[in-house]
């Protein structure tokens, strides 16, 4: 590799301390590989949450051996109540949302690859990394104490509507303590979200190497910036309707609450406040959050697709330019999530109409993904699997987006199912399979070894097609007028027929067969971490500057070289050229001969 | 191919390192002293800052729409009097930027002495801000006016002490650069060394100010600077509005 | 591989699409003036994505399989991308989303921007955890004021009514059911007690969120006699799922005769 600061060259090494080194690590790859391993934890949790609630639903008198023992009133004779399987609901998507779609693809893969991707030592903030990736953890571990308190986690779903979620007990179990602390794990969970989004700018913006111009950024540190940008304007927002309703709830307040509420007959002492007014600024931050959980998945897979593909990525710039207004557009329609809300049906329809425009630049995306694959010489190994599998998901989720998005078809679709599966194939799914596309790609360079391929292609058969068993059958109960968070379907005619039992069976059926599929995914990590093979420097003879540092890489990432960068990112099979692919730092020809 | 081949970027997007006005070593965050002895640019310390002021931004804006609806969708908005002890604490926090921009001319000029007095001049009148600011609430309270008592009331005791949590955050921030400067001086008489591959932090034997503190000052100024225009905004915003 | 995953992509896309196009689960039998145009609306919206969908994932599949490494000494194309197509396609996607978008303006409208016919029938929907009343004004046509204070349950007072005192509330009818008659306007007013609910009748194709401290208005015509279901679609709590009534759409004679039968009731 062409090093042109061959003076002063010294390597920095770690601090030799267990808890400097791995526990309060200031390095941005440990703090990276923290980021994934608490993502790790909360899906595995909200995993096994939604097993637990997909069993209820097809089998609500079976008994759950041992749920008493996780929550004695819940699980009461080991048999769901139904407020449990709202707080377990509730739960699921909570750690999904936040601890899982927000910290994984961006904190994660983002704090260990950006800093090596555009030649820098570490993060521009060190400490205030640390610190962020603390503050998450403690805002995980304030959300999951929800589950040892006597009155159980909240049940107001991730959403947390107000005055379900302000008034107190009173509106139901889980809506004393439990509720209060998820408002503070959430509100602690935007500050180390902010820290962290502050830091990635930064990074990106100051911290290049020289010659990496922004219009030579891996489309992955594009996604991150961009990203980082969206958390730093939304998750402000969710902060301080946090802190809103935690005035509700403790201070007396009323923000969010109205006038003459009267729950189970007695008359709660709040006036004047506007439900709507939550759901404004919940939105105004969730609809960002929802391309804060997908953007870095699909830089992620751009940059997989091209790499795997041998072939430059087709239209960088129009991937940039799509990613920007996805960005600049996703602040402009959050009240698709409102459209029978109450809210002004005028207002209604202008969201729907920036909510198409949305889905322009999406549509984009997903062409130039295929039109980088069209001519290529694709190596189907394991990331390059899930980064396909990405794109057939995010087309399938998007897709359902433009009915969601049609105020008028809303009428009929919305809080039903089919809304179920569109966010979890867009969000939930696609992303969750950029994670294991970024997984795959990046384990050999954050560990020296590679993982195991066979176990690699079993794991994305099965999670494949187990996903579009999940949440296919979803639309159809959508279209039925299946509404959502119902825990048993006894309480309705029309729901409680084997005509819709079937397809719940099916799911539920497909979801353990799934959620059994990444054991072998957990087998392979835990065993290719000590046993995988050697993967050395460049295993996937990728061009971008981390494979240009040994596997896993030096403290200071670069050993004191200062790298250099010459090219565009994704030069691959470029004609005369002596391999299929030319690093990023690789001297150009014409100045070799001088 | 040539056409391909892209020529390096401008030079003003490198990474600028050991430019006299560069930011500390120890690789970010001011720290130093441990094995991390990469510097980090001096523009990245603005640009976190910066960023950092676009996230207070967007709370404060939240909470002023969250004001805006409250006080337009119901009838039960009451006038709060703010008060007056408040434009005396604003004469302070003006006067305490002032004083933080006179501490920042010295610090151009090496003068240690002066320079680490105008930061406690300036932290003072923060405290003494905070102080006020304490005094407005008890004031409130001796009328009766409570956080629940009215939404405006509630906004007013949410504005202030959002604002207050900020402005303490500041005030930690001098008293670290105060005591960083302190400690940093008499930790490098004897010894003009650096500390492994960096600049000097603190002062020179002579009682100089050496450049390692300059950009933690600049950025803690421009936080402070925009507290205060925070404040201004939130005094008119309750002026017109509560 | 690279055939596997064209076949199995395939495969998913075919038989997703086959059980949308075979109707088994499909949007249930409608009875209102807004259902056929709703319908048609989400068929062509359901025509156009299922194109989009069917030619995408065959297509993803198919590059998948046509250019995957077979370990000869063949190159990638060496392209950038091609700007044309880049242009044409974003158009293209551009004027086929926004278009669908403004095909749907009518049926919106035709709920929310245009009020009721005159003479529409008034009720009153009111949701509390987890029941719902609904309430008719009676023969002198006005609602009589509610009084939350009077709340209770208990003595059947569900929605705090003082028929004592309040002239316009003593002949307000309140009911456990929504009893409408066919082919007339109704004019809903959506209120809660409580938390937020939402009024979701699937054949109607309707629903609309129920705010505490709002007065929501809805309308729609029924075309068709019958006994529907209406349920809870915004989640209020832990009954949510049993929050359930019965909309009962009869011939005006019947109709007549099931509210005097209310009416008696109170």
């Amino acid at each position: 590799m062409a090093d042109m600061h061959v003076a002063a060259v010294h390597a920095h090494a770690a601090p030799s301390g267990f808890f400097r080194r791995y526990i309060f690590s200031l390095d941005h790859k440990v703090i990276g590989i923290q980021y994934w391993l608490l993502g790790l934890l909360a899906v595995l949790i909200g995993m096994a949450l939604s097993l637990l609630v997909r069993f209820h639903l097809v089998w609500p008198d079976a008994q759950i051996p041992l749920l008493h023992l996780l929550s004695p009133t819940g699980g009461k004779g080991d048999q769901m109540q139904p407020e449990y399987y709202l707080s377990l609901l509730t739960l699921h998507g909570t750690l999904m949302i936040f601890f899982v779609l927000t910290t994984v693809p961006q904190s994660g893969f983002g704090n260990f690859a950006l800093p090596i991707q555009i030649g820098a030592e570490d993060m521009a903030f060190p400490r205030l990394n640390m610190l962020s990736f603390w503050t998450t953890f403690v805002g995980m571990v304030v959300l999951l104490s929800t589950f040892f308190i006597s009155d159980g986690p909240p049940l107001a779903g991730w959403t947390a509507y107000p005055p379900l979620s302000a008034i107190g007990p009173a509106t139901g179990p889980g809506e004393g303590l439990g509720q209060t602390l998820w408002i503070v794990s959430i509100a602690i969970f935007c500050v180390g979200s902010l820290l962290g989004s502050l830091n990635f700018i930064a990074t990106t913006l100051d911290l290049r190497a020289r010659g990496l111009s922004l219009m030579r950024l891996p489309l992955t540190c594009w996604a991150w910036f961009i990203t980082a940008v969206l958390m730093l304007l939304s998750f402000a927002v969710l902060f301080a309707a946090g802190v809103l309703l935690l005035l509700d709830r403790v201070g007396g307040t009323s923000f969010f609450i109205p006038a003459g509420l009267v729950v189970s007959d007695q008359l709660v002492n709040h006036a004047g406040g506007s439900p709507l007014l939550w759901q404004h600024l919940f939105w105004f931050f969730g609809h960002p959050e929802v391309y804060v959980a997908i953007l870095p998945g699909m830089g992620i897979t751009s940059h997989i697709i091209s790499t795997f593909s041998r072939k430059p990525i087709f239209g960088y710039k129009a991937m940039i330019y799509a990613m920007c207004s996805i960005g600049f557009l996703g602040f402009m329609v959050w009240g698709h999530h409102m459209f029978v809300s109450g809210m002004s049906p005028y207002s209604g329809f202008a969201f729907s109409v920036l909510t198409m425009a949305i889905a322009v630049p999406s549509a984009i995306k997903t062409f130039n993904w295929i039109g980088t694959m069209i001519g290529g010489k694709l190596r189907l190994v394991t990331p390059m699997l899930f980064a396909i599998g990405f794109v057939s998901l995010f087309v399938t989720g998007g897709l359902s987006g433009i009915f969601l998005g049609q105020p008028a078809l809303d009428l009929t679709l919305h809080d039903s199912y089919f809304v179920i599966a569109h966010f979890h194939m867009v969000m939930g799914v696609a992303a969750i399979f950029g994670m294991f596309a970024g997984t795959y790609f990046w384990f050999p360079k954050a560990t020296g070894r590679m993982m195991n391929e066979t176990l690699g292609k079993v794991h994305f058969w099965l999670t494949f097609v187990g996903a579009y068993g999940i949440f296919m059958p979803m639309h159809y109960l959508g279209l039925e007028g299946h509404p959502r968070r119902y825990s048993t379907l006894t309480g309705v005619e029309f729901l409680n027929t084997p005509h819709l039992m079937h397809l719940h069976e099916f799911m539920t059926v497909s979801a353990f067969i799934t959620a059994a599929a990444q054991l072998l995914f957990l087998y392979n990590l835990a065993w290719s971490w000590f046993k995988g093979p050697e993967a050395g420097e460049n295993p996937w003879e990728a061009t971008t500057l981390e494979w240009t540092v040994p596997s896993p890489p030096p403290f200071d990432n670069f050993a004191g070289r200062h790298a250099v960068v010459y090219r565009y990112p994704y030069e691959f099979s470029v004609p005369g050229a002596e391999k299929d692919y030319i690093m990023q730092d690789a001297v150009e020809e014409a100045k070799k001969k001088k | 191919m040539q056409s391909e081949v892209l020529t390096p970027a401008k030079t003003e997007e490198v990474l600028d390192e050991g430019s006299g006005h560069g930011g500390p070593p120890g690789g970010g965050d001011f720290g130093g002293g441990d094995s991390r002895p990469w510097s980090v640019p001096a523009r990245a310390y603005r640009t976190g800052m910066w960023m950092a002021l676009v996230g207070i931004t967007m709370l404060f804006a939240a909470f002023t729409s969250a004001m805006v609806v409250r006080q337009g969708i119901s009838n039960d908005w009451a006038h709060t009097t703010l008060p007056r002890v408040l434009w005396l604490n604003t004469a302070i926090l003006l006067a305490s930027s002032a004083t933080l921009e006179l501490s920042k001319r010295v610090l151009a000029t090496n003068d240690f002495r002066r320079f680490t007095a105008w930061l406690d001049v300036t932290a003072v009148l923060g405290l003494a801000f905070i102080a006020g600011q304490l005094l407005a609430w008890k004031e409130l309270r001796g009328r009766g006016v409570y956080l629940a008592t009215n939404p405006s009331s509630s906004f007013f005791y949410l504005l202030t002490a959002a604002h207050g949590v900020h402005l303490v955050g500041g005030i930690t921030a001098l008293f670290y650069l105060v005591t960083r400067a302190r400690v940093g001086a008499s930790r490098q008489i004897g010894t003009l060394l650096p500390i492994d591959g960096g600049r000097p932090v603190g002062a020179s034997l002579e009682g100089q100010v050496v450049p390692g503190l300059r950009t933690p000052v600049e950025v803690t100024a421009i936080y402070w600077h925009f507290m205060d225009g925070l404040w201004i905004y939130i005094l008119i915003l309750m002026m017109t509005r509560l | 591989m690279g055939l596997a995953i064209a076949i199995v992509v395939a495969l998913i896309t075919l038989i997703s699409t086959g059980v949308f196009l075979s109707h088994h689960w499909w949007l249930p039998h409608a009875i209102s003036t807004i259902a056929p145009a709703l319908d048609r609306q989400f068929t062509v919206t359901f025509i156009i994505t299922g194109i989009i969908f069917v030619v995408a994932q065959l297509a993803l599949a198919y590059a998948v399989w046509k250019f995957r490494d077979t370990g000869d000494s063949r190159r990638a194309v060496y392209s950038h991308g091609n700007t044309k197509w880049e242009l044409s396609w974003t158009a293209a996607a551009a004027i086929l989303f926004i278009g669908l978008n403004l095909m749907g303006y009518q049926i919106w409208a035709s709920v929310h921007f245009t009020g009721p016919e005159p003479g529409a029938m008034q009720v009153e929907v009111w949701g509390e955890q987890f029941n719902w009343y609904f309430r008719y004004p009676g023969p002198d046509g006005r609602f009589g004021p509610v009084h939350p204070e009077k709340m209770n349950a208990g003595i059947g007072n569900y929605l705090g009514l003082d028929r004592a005192h309040d002239a316009d509330s003593k002949d307000d009818i309140v009911t456990m059911t929504l009893g409408v008659p066919v082919d007339r306007e109704v004019d809903l007013t959506m209120r809660s007690k409580d938390v937020t609910h939402s009024f979701f009748v699937r054949e109607l194709r309707l629903k609309q969120d129920m705010v505490p401290g709002l007065e929501i208005p809805i309308h729609f015509m029924a075309t068709e006699t019958g006994r529907y279901e209406i349920v809870c679609s915004q989640l209020c709590g832990l009954g949510h799922y049993k929050m359930r009534a019965f909309f009962q759409v009869m011939d005006q004679p019947d109709y007549d005769q099931w509210l005097a039968g209310q009416a008696a009731a109170q």
